[in-house]
Protein backbone atom coordinates (compact mmCIF):
# COMPACT_ATOMS: atom_id res chain seq x y z
CA UNK A 1 0.00 0.00 0.00
CA UNK A 2 2.65 2.44 1.19
CA UNK A 3 4.87 1.62 -1.74
CA UNK A 4 2.32 2.10 -4.45
CA UNK A 5 1.34 5.51 -3.09
CA UNK A 6 4.99 6.57 -3.16
CA UNK A 7 5.39 5.36 -6.69
CA UNK A 8 2.54 7.38 -8.19
CA UNK A 9 2.55 11.17 -8.48
CA UNK A 10 0.20 12.94 -6.03
CA UNK A 11 -1.91 14.56 -8.72
CA UNK A 12 -3.20 11.23 -10.04
CA UNK A 13 -4.09 9.67 -6.70
CA UNK A 14 -7.70 9.16 -7.75
CA UNK A 15 -6.51 7.57 -10.98
CA UNK A 16 -4.12 5.27 -9.15
CA UNK A 17 -6.94 4.12 -6.89
CA UNK A 18 -8.92 3.17 -9.98
CA UNK A 19 -5.89 1.39 -11.43
CA UNK A 20 -5.36 -0.46 -8.17
CA UNK A 21 -9.00 -1.51 -8.11
CA UNK A 22 -8.69 -2.69 -11.70
CA UNK A 23 -5.52 -4.64 -10.89
CA UNK A 24 -7.20 -6.33 -7.95
CA UNK A 25 -10.23 -7.15 -10.11
CA UNK A 26 -8.01 -8.64 -12.82
CA UNK A 27 -6.04 -10.66 -10.28
CA UNK A 28 -9.25 -12.40 -9.32
CA UNK A 29 -10.46 -12.78 -12.91
CA UNK A 30 -7.86 -14.15 -15.34
CA UNK A 31 -10.68 -14.39 -17.88
CA UNK A 32 -11.01 -10.60 -17.97
CA UNK A 33 -7.26 -10.25 -18.43
CA UNK A 34 -7.48 -12.75 -21.29
CA UNK A 35 -10.16 -10.60 -22.90
CA UNK A 36 -7.87 -7.56 -22.61
CA UNK A 37 -5.06 -9.51 -24.28
CA UNK A 38 -7.38 -10.41 -27.15
CA UNK A 39 -8.56 -6.79 -27.51
CA UNK A 40 -4.92 -5.62 -27.49
CA UNK A 41 -4.05 -8.09 -30.26
CA UNK A 42 -6.95 -6.83 -32.36
CA UNK A 43 -5.85 -3.25 -31.65
CA UNK A 44 -2.34 -4.09 -32.82
CA UNK A 45 -3.77 -5.62 -35.99
CA UNK A 46 -5.93 -2.51 -36.57
CA UNK A 47 -2.95 -0.16 -36.17
CA UNK A 48 -0.67 -2.32 -38.30
CA UNK A 49 -3.23 -2.55 -41.08
CA UNK A 50 -4.06 1.16 -41.03
CA UNK A 51 -0.61 2.69 -40.79
CA UNK A 52 2.12 0.13 -41.49
CA UNK A 53 1.17 -2.61 -43.94
CA UNK A 54 0.17 -2.07 -47.57
CA UNK A 55 -3.67 -2.22 -47.78
CA UNK A 56 -3.28 -4.63 -50.69
CA UNK A 57 -2.18 -7.29 -48.21
CA UNK A 58 -3.93 -6.62 -44.93
CA UNK A 59 -7.08 -4.81 -43.93
CA UNK A 60 -7.99 -3.69 -40.42
CA UNK A 61 -10.46 -5.82 -38.43
CA UNK A 62 -12.98 -2.96 -38.31
CA UNK A 63 -13.23 -2.93 -42.10
CA UNK A 64 -13.34 -6.75 -42.26
CA UNK A 65 -16.27 -6.87 -39.86
CA UNK A 66 -18.04 -3.99 -41.58
CA UNK A 67 -17.77 -5.70 -44.96
CA UNK A 68 -18.92 -9.15 -43.81
CA UNK A 69 -22.21 -8.35 -45.52
CA UNK A 70 -20.54 -7.92 -48.91
CA UNK A 71 -18.71 -11.23 -48.43
CA UNK A 72 -22.03 -12.99 -48.01
CA UNK A 73 -23.41 -11.04 -50.97
CA UNK A 74 -20.73 -12.52 -53.25
CA UNK A 75 -22.57 -14.68 -55.74
CA UNK A 76 -22.31 -18.38 -54.88
CA UNK A 77 -20.48 -17.92 -51.59
CA UNK A 78 -23.35 -18.59 -49.16
CA UNK A 79 -24.09 -21.79 -51.08
CA UNK A 80 -20.42 -22.81 -50.81
CA UNK A 81 -20.43 -22.20 -47.04
CA UNK A 82 -23.65 -24.17 -46.66
CA UNK A 83 -22.16 -27.01 -48.67
CA UNK A 84 -19.05 -27.02 -46.45
CA UNK A 85 -21.19 -27.25 -43.33
CA UNK A 86 -23.13 -30.11 -44.92
CA UNK A 87 -19.89 -31.92 -45.82
CA UNK A 88 -18.59 -31.48 -42.27
CA UNK A 89 -21.79 -32.89 -40.76
CA UNK A 90 -21.99 -35.91 -43.06
CA UNK A 91 -18.26 -36.67 -42.75
CA UNK A 92 -18.48 -36.44 -38.96
CA UNK A 93 -21.52 -38.73 -38.81
CA UNK A 94 -19.86 -41.34 -41.03
CA UNK A 95 -16.54 -41.11 -39.17
CA UNK A 96 -18.21 -41.59 -35.78
CA UNK A 97 -20.47 -44.45 -36.90
CA UNK A 98 -17.70 -46.30 -38.76
CA UNK A 99 -15.20 -45.62 -35.97
CA UNK A 100 -17.61 -46.96 -33.37
CA UNK A 101 -18.32 -50.19 -35.27
CA UNK A 102 -14.67 -50.80 -36.20
CA UNK A 103 -13.45 -49.86 -32.73
CA UNK A 104 -15.79 -52.32 -31.03
CA UNK A 105 -15.01 -55.03 -33.58
CA UNK A 106 -11.27 -54.57 -33.11
CA UNK A 107 -11.19 -53.85 -29.40
CA UNK A 108 -13.44 -56.52 -27.94
CA UNK A 109 -11.37 -59.61 -28.78
CA UNK A 110 -7.76 -59.51 -27.49
CA UNK A 111 -6.49 -61.52 -30.44
CA UNK A 112 -8.18 -59.34 -33.03
CA UNK A 113 -6.95 -56.27 -31.20
CA UNK A 114 -3.33 -57.43 -31.17
CA UNK A 115 -3.55 -58.26 -34.85
CA UNK A 116 -5.33 -55.24 -36.27
CA UNK A 117 -4.71 -52.39 -33.83
CA UNK A 118 -1.09 -51.91 -35.03
CA UNK A 119 -2.41 -51.62 -38.58
CA UNK A 120 -4.87 -48.93 -37.45
CA UNK A 121 -2.09 -47.03 -35.67
CA UNK A 122 0.13 -47.29 -38.73
CA UNK A 123 -2.60 -45.85 -40.98
CA UNK A 124 -3.37 -43.15 -38.40
CA UNK A 125 0.27 -42.07 -38.40
CA UNK A 126 0.48 -41.75 -42.19
CA UNK A 127 0.64 -38.26 -43.70
CA UNK A 128 -2.72 -38.54 -45.43
CA UNK A 129 -2.42 -35.22 -47.20
CA UNK A 130 -0.09 -36.89 -49.72
CA UNK A 131 -3.04 -38.86 -51.10
CA UNK A 132 -5.37 -35.85 -51.33
CA UNK A 133 -5.00 -35.64 -55.16
CA UNK A 134 -6.08 -39.30 -55.34
CA UNK A 135 -9.31 -38.53 -53.51
CA UNK A 136 -10.13 -35.85 -56.05
CA UNK A 137 -9.39 -38.26 -58.91
CA UNK A 138 -11.53 -41.00 -57.37
CA UNK A 139 -14.44 -38.96 -56.09
CA UNK A 140 -14.43 -35.88 -58.29
CA UNK A 141 -14.38 -32.22 -57.26
CA UNK A 142 -17.82 -32.29 -55.65
CA UNK A 143 -18.89 -32.97 -52.10
CA UNK A 144 -18.03 -36.70 -52.21
CA UNK A 145 -14.26 -36.23 -52.25
CA UNK A 146 -14.35 -33.75 -49.38
CA UNK A 147 -16.58 -35.99 -47.29
CA UNK A 148 -14.34 -38.99 -48.01
CA UNK A 149 -11.19 -37.07 -47.08
CA UNK A 150 -12.84 -35.79 -43.90
CA UNK A 151 -13.90 -39.34 -42.98
CA UNK A 152 -10.40 -40.77 -43.37
CA UNK A 153 -9.06 -37.99 -41.12
CA UNK A 154 -11.78 -38.37 -38.50
CA UNK A 155 -12.30 -42.11 -38.30
CA UNK A 156 -8.91 -43.12 -36.87
CA UNK A 157 -8.99 -41.10 -33.65
CA UNK A 158 -12.50 -42.47 -33.02
CA UNK A 159 -11.34 -46.07 -33.56
CA UNK A 160 -8.31 -45.58 -31.31
CA UNK A 161 -10.30 -44.12 -28.40
CA UNK A 162 -13.13 -46.66 -28.71
CA UNK A 163 -10.59 -49.50 -28.65
CA UNK A 164 -8.97 -47.95 -25.57
CA UNK A 165 -12.40 -47.64 -23.93
CA UNK A 166 -13.48 -51.22 -24.68
CA UNK A 167 -10.11 -52.52 -23.57
CA UNK A 168 -10.65 -51.24 -20.05
CA UNK A 169 -13.75 -53.37 -19.71
CA UNK A 170 -13.27 -56.04 -17.03
CA UNK A 171 -13.72 -59.52 -18.59
CA UNK A 172 -15.61 -60.67 -15.50
CA UNK A 173 -18.44 -58.25 -16.29
CA UNK A 174 -18.87 -59.81 -19.72
CA UNK A 175 -18.68 -63.34 -18.33
CA UNK A 176 -21.20 -62.68 -15.59
CA UNK A 177 -23.61 -60.96 -17.98
CA UNK A 178 -23.33 -63.92 -20.33
CA UNK A 179 -23.80 -66.47 -17.54
CA UNK A 180 -26.95 -64.63 -16.48
CA UNK A 181 -28.26 -65.17 -19.98
CA UNK A 182 -27.91 -61.69 -21.47
CA UNK A 183 -28.30 -61.46 -25.22
CA UNK A 184 -25.63 -59.90 -27.45
CA UNK A 185 -27.64 -56.69 -27.71
CA UNK A 186 -28.22 -56.56 -23.96
CA UNK A 187 -24.52 -57.02 -23.30
CA UNK A 188 -23.74 -54.17 -25.66
CA UNK A 189 -26.47 -51.90 -24.31
CA UNK A 190 -25.98 -52.44 -20.57
CA UNK A 191 -22.33 -53.47 -20.18
CA UNK A 192 -20.15 -52.27 -23.02
CA UNK A 193 -21.84 -49.01 -23.93
CA UNK A 194 -21.93 -47.38 -20.47
CA UNK A 195 -18.25 -48.19 -19.98
CA UNK A 196 -17.30 -46.70 -23.27
CA UNK A 197 -19.12 -43.38 -23.02
CA UNK A 198 -16.32 -41.14 -21.65
CA UNK A 199 -13.63 -42.32 -24.05
CA UNK A 200 -16.17 -42.35 -26.87
CA UNK A 201 -16.86 -38.66 -26.44
CA UNK A 202 -13.17 -37.87 -26.16
CA UNK A 203 -12.84 -39.72 -29.46
CA UNK A 204 -15.68 -37.68 -30.95
CA UNK A 205 -13.84 -34.48 -30.06
CA UNK A 206 -10.61 -35.69 -31.69
CA UNK A 207 -12.65 -36.99 -34.62
CA UNK A 208 -14.22 -33.56 -35.06
CA UNK A 209 -10.82 -31.86 -35.31
CA UNK A 210 -9.77 -34.52 -37.80
CA UNK A 211 -12.90 -34.05 -39.91
CA UNK A 212 -12.46 -30.26 -39.88
CA UNK A 213 -8.87 -30.62 -41.05
CA UNK A 214 -9.71 -33.13 -43.77
CA UNK A 215 -12.73 -31.33 -45.20
CA UNK A 216 -11.06 -27.90 -45.14
CA UNK A 217 -7.86 -29.25 -46.73
CA UNK A 218 -9.88 -30.80 -49.55
CA UNK A 219 -11.98 -27.63 -49.87
CA UNK A 220 -8.88 -25.47 -50.21
CA UNK A 221 -7.24 -27.90 -52.64
CA UNK A 222 -10.04 -27.74 -55.19
CA UNK A 223 -9.71 -24.20 -56.51
CA UNK A 224 -12.42 -24.29 -59.15
CA UNK A 225 -15.38 -24.88 -56.83
CA UNK A 226 -16.49 -24.28 -53.25
CA UNK A 227 -14.52 -22.42 -50.59
CA UNK A 228 -11.21 -23.04 -52.36
CA UNK A 229 -12.47 -21.14 -55.40
CA UNK A 230 -13.30 -18.08 -53.33
CA UNK A 231 -10.07 -18.05 -51.29
CA UNK A 232 -8.09 -18.30 -54.53
CA UNK A 233 -10.23 -15.60 -56.12
CA UNK A 234 -9.82 -13.15 -53.21
CA UNK A 235 -6.08 -13.88 -52.99
CA UNK A 236 -5.51 -13.29 -56.68
CA UNK A 237 -7.61 -10.11 -56.64
CA UNK A 238 -5.61 -8.79 -53.66
CA UNK A 239 -8.83 -8.40 -51.70
CA UNK A 240 -7.71 -9.07 -48.11
CA UNK A 241 -10.92 -7.64 -46.66
CA UNK A 242 -13.10 -10.34 -48.18
CA UNK A 243 -10.45 -13.05 -47.72
CA UNK A 244 -10.16 -12.28 -44.01
CA UNK A 245 -13.94 -12.16 -43.70
CA UNK A 246 -14.34 -15.58 -45.32
CA UNK A 247 -11.54 -17.12 -43.23
CA UNK A 248 -13.05 -15.56 -40.12
CA UNK A 249 -16.47 -17.07 -40.86
CA UNK A 250 -14.90 -20.51 -41.44
CA UNK A 251 -12.83 -20.24 -38.26
CA UNK A 252 -15.97 -19.30 -36.32
CA UNK A 253 -17.70 -22.35 -37.82
CA UNK A 254 -14.81 -24.57 -36.68
CA UNK A 255 -14.79 -23.09 -33.18
CA UNK A 256 -18.57 -23.54 -32.84
CA UNK A 257 -18.49 -27.19 -33.97
CA UNK A 258 -15.61 -27.91 -31.60
CA UNK A 259 -17.47 -26.24 -28.76
CA UNK A 260 -20.63 -28.30 -29.40
CA UNK A 261 -18.70 -31.58 -29.26
CA UNK A 262 -16.80 -30.42 -26.17
CA UNK A 263 -20.08 -29.56 -24.42
CA UNK A 264 -21.49 -32.97 -25.30
CA UNK A 265 -18.38 -34.62 -23.92
CA UNK A 266 -18.60 -32.73 -20.63
CA UNK A 267 -22.33 -33.48 -20.40
CA UNK A 268 -22.04 -37.21 -20.94
CA UNK A 269 -18.94 -37.68 -18.78
CA UNK A 270 -20.65 -36.03 -15.80
CA UNK A 271 -22.68 -39.00 -14.55
CA UNK A 272 -19.47 -40.97 -14.26
CA UNK A 273 -17.71 -38.48 -12.00
CA UNK A 274 -20.78 -38.23 -9.76
CA UNK B 1 2.12 -73.42 -20.61
CA UNK B 2 0.57 -69.98 -20.58
CA UNK B 3 3.67 -68.35 -22.03
CA UNK B 4 3.79 -70.92 -24.83
CA UNK B 5 0.21 -70.13 -25.70
CA UNK B 6 0.89 -66.43 -25.58
CA UNK B 7 3.87 -66.94 -27.87
CA UNK B 8 1.71 -68.81 -30.32
CA UNK B 9 -0.83 -66.00 -30.17
CA UNK B 10 1.83 -63.40 -30.90
CA UNK B 11 3.06 -65.36 -33.91
CA UNK B 12 -0.52 -65.79 -35.11
CA UNK B 13 -1.26 -62.06 -34.90
CA UNK B 14 1.95 -61.28 -36.83
CA UNK B 15 0.75 -63.75 -39.45
CA UNK B 16 -2.60 -61.99 -39.62
CA UNK B 17 -0.84 -58.65 -40.11
CA UNK B 18 1.41 -59.98 -42.87
CA UNK B 19 -1.60 -61.71 -44.42
CA UNK B 20 -3.54 -58.44 -44.38
CA UNK B 21 -0.73 -56.61 -46.15
CA UNK B 22 -0.35 -59.37 -48.75
CA UNK B 23 -4.13 -59.42 -49.30
CA UNK B 24 -4.20 -55.63 -49.90
CA UNK B 25 -1.39 -55.80 -52.45
CA UNK B 26 -2.92 -58.87 -54.10
CA UNK B 27 -6.32 -57.19 -54.36
CA UNK B 28 -4.64 -54.09 -55.78
CA UNK B 29 -2.78 -56.22 -58.34
CA UNK B 30 -5.89 -58.16 -59.35
CA UNK B 31 -7.98 -54.99 -59.57
CA UNK B 32 -5.40 -53.35 -61.82
CA UNK B 33 -4.71 -56.32 -64.09
CA UNK B 34 -7.74 -58.64 -64.15
CA UNK B 35 -10.82 -56.70 -63.13
CA UNK B 36 -10.25 -53.89 -65.55
CA UNK B 37 -10.18 -50.97 -63.14
CA UNK B 38 -9.12 -47.94 -65.17
CA UNK B 39 -5.34 -47.51 -65.22
CA UNK B 40 -5.80 -43.79 -64.66
CA UNK B 41 -7.39 -44.52 -61.30
CA UNK B 42 -5.33 -47.47 -60.14
CA UNK B 43 -1.96 -48.21 -61.74
CA UNK B 44 -0.38 -51.64 -61.70
CA UNK B 45 1.62 -52.11 -58.46
CA UNK B 46 4.50 -53.56 -60.47
CA UNK B 47 4.70 -50.35 -62.52
CA UNK B 48 4.61 -48.32 -59.29
CA UNK B 49 7.49 -50.37 -57.90
CA UNK B 50 9.52 -49.91 -61.09
CA UNK B 51 8.91 -46.17 -60.97
CA UNK B 52 9.93 -46.01 -57.32
CA UNK B 53 13.23 -47.77 -58.13
CA UNK B 54 13.72 -45.39 -61.05
CA UNK B 55 13.08 -42.33 -58.84
CA UNK B 56 15.53 -43.53 -56.22
CA UNK B 57 18.18 -44.47 -58.78
CA UNK B 58 18.00 -41.29 -60.86
CA UNK B 59 18.02 -39.03 -57.81
CA UNK B 60 15.41 -36.71 -59.34
CA UNK B 61 13.75 -36.42 -55.94
CA UNK B 62 16.72 -34.56 -54.43
CA UNK B 63 15.67 -31.04 -55.46
CA UNK B 64 12.14 -31.41 -54.12
CA UNK B 65 13.34 -33.15 -50.96
CA UNK B 66 15.78 -30.29 -50.34
CA UNK B 67 12.99 -27.72 -50.65
CA UNK B 68 10.66 -29.60 -48.31
CA UNK B 69 13.31 -30.34 -45.70
CA UNK B 70 14.60 -26.77 -45.84
CA UNK B 71 11.10 -25.41 -45.20
CA UNK B 72 10.63 -27.94 -42.39
CA UNK B 73 13.92 -26.98 -40.74
CA UNK B 74 13.16 -23.25 -40.90
CA UNK B 75 9.58 -23.64 -39.65
CA UNK B 76 10.61 -25.93 -36.81
CA UNK B 77 13.48 -23.65 -35.77
CA UNK B 78 11.09 -20.68 -35.59
CA UNK B 79 8.36 -22.49 -33.67
CA UNK B 80 10.82 -24.08 -31.21
CA UNK B 81 12.51 -20.76 -30.47
CA UNK B 82 9.24 -18.88 -30.14
CA UNK B 83 7.23 -21.62 -28.43
CA UNK B 84 9.81 -22.60 -25.82
CA UNK B 85 10.75 -18.99 -25.00
CA UNK B 86 7.19 -17.73 -24.71
CA UNK B 87 6.07 -20.89 -22.92
CA UNK B 88 8.87 -20.56 -20.37
CA UNK B 89 8.17 -16.88 -19.73
CA UNK B 90 4.45 -17.58 -19.22
CA UNK B 91 5.11 -20.59 -16.99
CA UNK B 92 7.01 -18.40 -14.49
CA UNK B 93 3.76 -16.86 -13.22
CA UNK B 94 0.70 -18.95 -12.26
CA UNK B 95 -1.44 -15.93 -13.13
CA UNK B 96 -0.02 -15.72 -16.65
CA UNK B 97 -0.66 -19.44 -17.08
CA UNK B 98 -4.31 -18.92 -16.23
CA UNK B 99 -4.54 -16.01 -18.66
CA UNK B 100 -2.73 -17.52 -21.65
CA UNK B 101 -3.21 -21.27 -21.49
CA UNK B 102 -6.95 -21.31 -22.41
CA UNK B 103 -6.18 -18.80 -25.17
CA UNK B 104 -3.54 -21.09 -26.69
CA UNK B 105 -5.81 -24.13 -26.31
CA UNK B 106 -8.67 -22.32 -28.08
CA UNK B 107 -6.48 -21.24 -31.01
CA UNK B 108 -5.00 -24.76 -31.17
CA UNK B 109 -8.54 -26.06 -31.81
CA UNK B 110 -8.90 -23.98 -35.00
CA UNK B 111 -7.64 -25.70 -38.15
CA UNK B 112 -4.88 -23.19 -38.86
CA UNK B 113 -4.53 -24.46 -42.45
CA UNK B 114 -7.46 -22.08 -43.09
CA UNK B 115 -4.97 -19.23 -42.93
CA UNK B 116 -2.85 -20.60 -45.76
CA UNK B 117 -4.48 -18.32 -48.40
CA UNK B 118 -3.60 -15.37 -46.17
CA UNK B 119 0.02 -16.53 -45.86
CA UNK B 120 0.15 -16.99 -49.63
CA UNK B 121 -1.09 -13.41 -50.00
CA UNK B 122 1.59 -12.13 -47.59
CA UNK B 123 4.55 -14.27 -48.55
CA UNK B 124 3.85 -15.49 -52.07
CA UNK B 125 3.80 -19.01 -53.46
CA UNK B 126 7.43 -19.76 -52.54
CA UNK B 127 8.86 -21.43 -49.46
CA UNK B 128 8.17 -18.44 -47.16
CA UNK B 129 4.42 -19.09 -46.97
CA UNK B 130 5.02 -22.77 -46.14
CA UNK B 131 7.52 -21.84 -43.44
CA UNK B 132 5.04 -19.36 -41.96
CA UNK B 133 2.20 -21.89 -41.92
CA UNK B 134 4.38 -24.70 -40.51
CA UNK B 135 5.74 -22.40 -37.80
CA UNK B 136 2.28 -21.08 -36.90
CA UNK B 137 0.78 -24.57 -36.62
CA UNK B 138 3.62 -26.20 -34.69
CA UNK B 139 4.03 -23.22 -32.35
CA UNK B 140 0.95 -24.12 -30.29
CA UNK B 141 1.67 -27.69 -29.17
CA UNK B 142 5.23 -26.64 -28.31
CA UNK B 143 4.15 -23.57 -26.33
CA UNK B 144 1.32 -25.42 -24.54
CA UNK B 145 3.58 -28.30 -23.53
CA UNK B 146 6.34 -25.94 -22.37
CA UNK B 147 3.88 -24.03 -20.20
CA UNK B 148 2.55 -27.28 -18.70
CA UNK B 149 6.04 -28.70 -18.21
CA UNK B 150 7.56 -25.74 -16.37
CA UNK B 151 4.30 -24.82 -14.67
CA UNK B 152 3.95 -28.22 -13.03
CA UNK B 153 7.42 -28.47 -11.48
CA UNK B 154 6.87 -29.27 -7.80
CA UNK B 155 7.06 -26.03 -5.76
CA UNK B 156 8.81 -28.00 -3.00
CA UNK B 157 11.85 -28.66 -5.19
CA UNK B 158 12.11 -25.00 -6.11
CA UNK B 159 11.79 -23.85 -2.49
CA UNK B 160 14.29 -26.43 -1.32
CA UNK B 161 16.85 -25.44 -3.96
CA UNK B 162 16.37 -21.74 -3.14
CA UNK B 163 16.77 -22.29 0.59
CA UNK B 164 19.99 -24.17 -0.09
CA UNK B 165 21.22 -21.03 -1.84
CA UNK B 166 20.96 -22.06 -5.50
CA UNK B 167 21.45 -19.23 -7.99
CA UNK B 168 18.82 -18.53 -10.65
CA UNK B 169 20.99 -20.29 -13.21
CA UNK B 170 21.58 -23.34 -10.97
CA UNK B 171 17.87 -23.46 -10.18
CA UNK B 172 17.05 -23.55 -13.90
CA UNK B 173 19.82 -25.95 -14.88
CA UNK B 174 19.55 -28.46 -12.03
CA UNK B 175 15.93 -28.31 -10.91
CA UNK B 176 13.52 -26.83 -13.46
CA UNK B 177 15.05 -28.19 -16.66
CA UNK B 178 15.38 -31.87 -15.63
CA UNK B 179 11.86 -31.87 -14.19
CA UNK B 180 10.29 -30.24 -17.25
CA UNK B 181 12.33 -31.84 -20.04
CA UNK B 182 10.20 -34.94 -20.78
CA UNK B 183 7.01 -32.94 -21.36
CA UNK B 184 8.86 -30.26 -23.35
CA UNK B 185 10.40 -32.95 -25.53
CA UNK B 186 7.07 -34.60 -26.24
CA UNK B 187 5.75 -31.15 -27.21
CA UNK B 188 8.68 -30.77 -29.61
CA UNK B 189 7.93 -34.18 -31.13
CA UNK B 190 4.25 -33.25 -31.61
CA UNK B 191 5.29 -29.92 -33.10
CA UNK B 192 7.68 -31.62 -35.51
CA UNK B 193 5.07 -34.10 -36.74
CA UNK B 194 2.50 -31.35 -37.27
CA UNK B 195 5.04 -29.08 -38.98
CA UNK B 196 5.96 -31.86 -41.42
CA UNK B 197 2.29 -32.57 -42.16
CA UNK B 198 1.36 -28.94 -42.68
CA UNK B 199 4.35 -28.24 -44.92
CA UNK B 200 3.59 -31.18 -47.20
CA UNK B 201 -0.06 -30.11 -47.06
CA UNK B 202 0.62 -26.51 -48.00
CA UNK B 203 2.87 -27.66 -50.84
CA UNK B 204 -0.06 -29.71 -52.06
CA UNK B 205 -2.43 -26.74 -51.87
CA UNK B 206 -0.37 -23.92 -53.36
CA UNK B 207 3.32 -24.00 -54.21
CA UNK B 208 6.08 -23.89 -56.79
CA UNK B 209 8.31 -26.74 -55.59
CA UNK B 210 8.65 -29.48 -53.00
CA UNK B 211 7.47 -33.07 -52.60
CA UNK B 212 3.79 -32.15 -52.16
CA UNK B 213 4.00 -30.00 -55.30
CA UNK B 214 5.54 -32.89 -57.25
CA UNK B 215 2.67 -35.22 -56.30
CA UNK B 216 0.06 -32.68 -57.44
CA UNK B 217 1.94 -32.08 -60.68
CA UNK B 218 1.99 -35.80 -61.45
CA UNK B 219 -1.70 -36.07 -60.57
CA UNK B 220 -2.52 -33.25 -62.97
CA UNK B 221 -0.52 -34.81 -65.80
CA UNK B 222 -2.16 -38.17 -65.01
CA UNK B 223 1.13 -40.01 -64.53
CA UNK B 224 -0.46 -42.30 -62.00
CA UNK B 225 2.25 -44.92 -61.48
CA UNK B 226 4.89 -42.27 -60.84
CA UNK B 227 2.53 -40.37 -58.55
CA UNK B 228 1.87 -43.51 -56.48
CA UNK B 229 5.63 -44.07 -56.32
CA UNK B 230 6.13 -40.53 -55.01
CA UNK B 231 3.36 -41.02 -52.44
CA UNK B 232 5.13 -44.15 -51.17
CA UNK B 233 8.40 -42.21 -51.13
CA UNK B 234 6.95 -39.29 -49.11
CA UNK B 235 5.25 -41.63 -46.64
CA UNK B 236 8.56 -43.45 -46.15
CA UNK B 237 10.42 -40.14 -45.64
CA UNK B 238 7.81 -39.03 -43.10
CA UNK B 239 8.02 -42.37 -41.27
CA UNK B 240 11.82 -42.17 -41.11
CA UNK B 241 11.80 -38.57 -39.84
CA UNK B 242 9.17 -39.35 -37.20
CA UNK B 243 11.12 -42.42 -36.07
CA UNK B 244 14.33 -40.37 -35.76
CA UNK B 245 12.52 -37.73 -33.71
CA UNK B 246 10.98 -40.38 -31.43
CA UNK B 247 14.42 -41.92 -30.81
CA UNK B 248 15.88 -38.48 -30.05
CA UNK B 249 13.01 -37.82 -27.66
CA UNK B 250 13.59 -41.10 -25.81
CA UNK B 251 17.32 -40.33 -25.58
CA UNK B 252 16.66 -36.85 -24.23
CA UNK B 253 14.44 -38.31 -21.55
CA UNK B 254 17.17 -40.67 -20.39
CA UNK B 255 19.79 -37.98 -20.16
Amino acid sequence: MELSVLETPRSSLAGSAAVRYLMRYLARRPGAARLIVIVLLFGLWEIAARFVVDPLFLSPPSRVIASLGTVFATRGLPAALELTLFELTVAFAIAVAAGLVLGIAIGLQPFVRRSFFPIVLLLYGMPQVTILPLFILFFGIGAASKIAFGVTHGVFPVIVTVVAGVQNLKPILLTSARSMGASRWQIFRYVIFPHMVPSFFAGMRLGMSGVLLGVLLAELYVSIAGIGYFTTLFTQNFDPTKLLGLIGVLAAMAIALNAIVRRAEAHFARWRAG
Amino acid sequence: MISARRNRDAVASRLVQVGFLVAVILLWYLAATRWGVNRLLLPNPVAVFDDLIDILRSGEYIEDLKVTLGELAAAFAISVTGGVTLGYVISRSPYAIRVFEPLFAAIYAIPIVLFLPLFVLFFGLGPASKIALGAAISFFPIAINTVTAFGNVDRLFVTAARSMGASEYRLFRNVLLPAALPVVLSGLRMGFTIALLSIIGSETLASLAGLGHRIVQLAESMEMARMFAYIVFVIAIAAILNAVVSVLEARGRWN
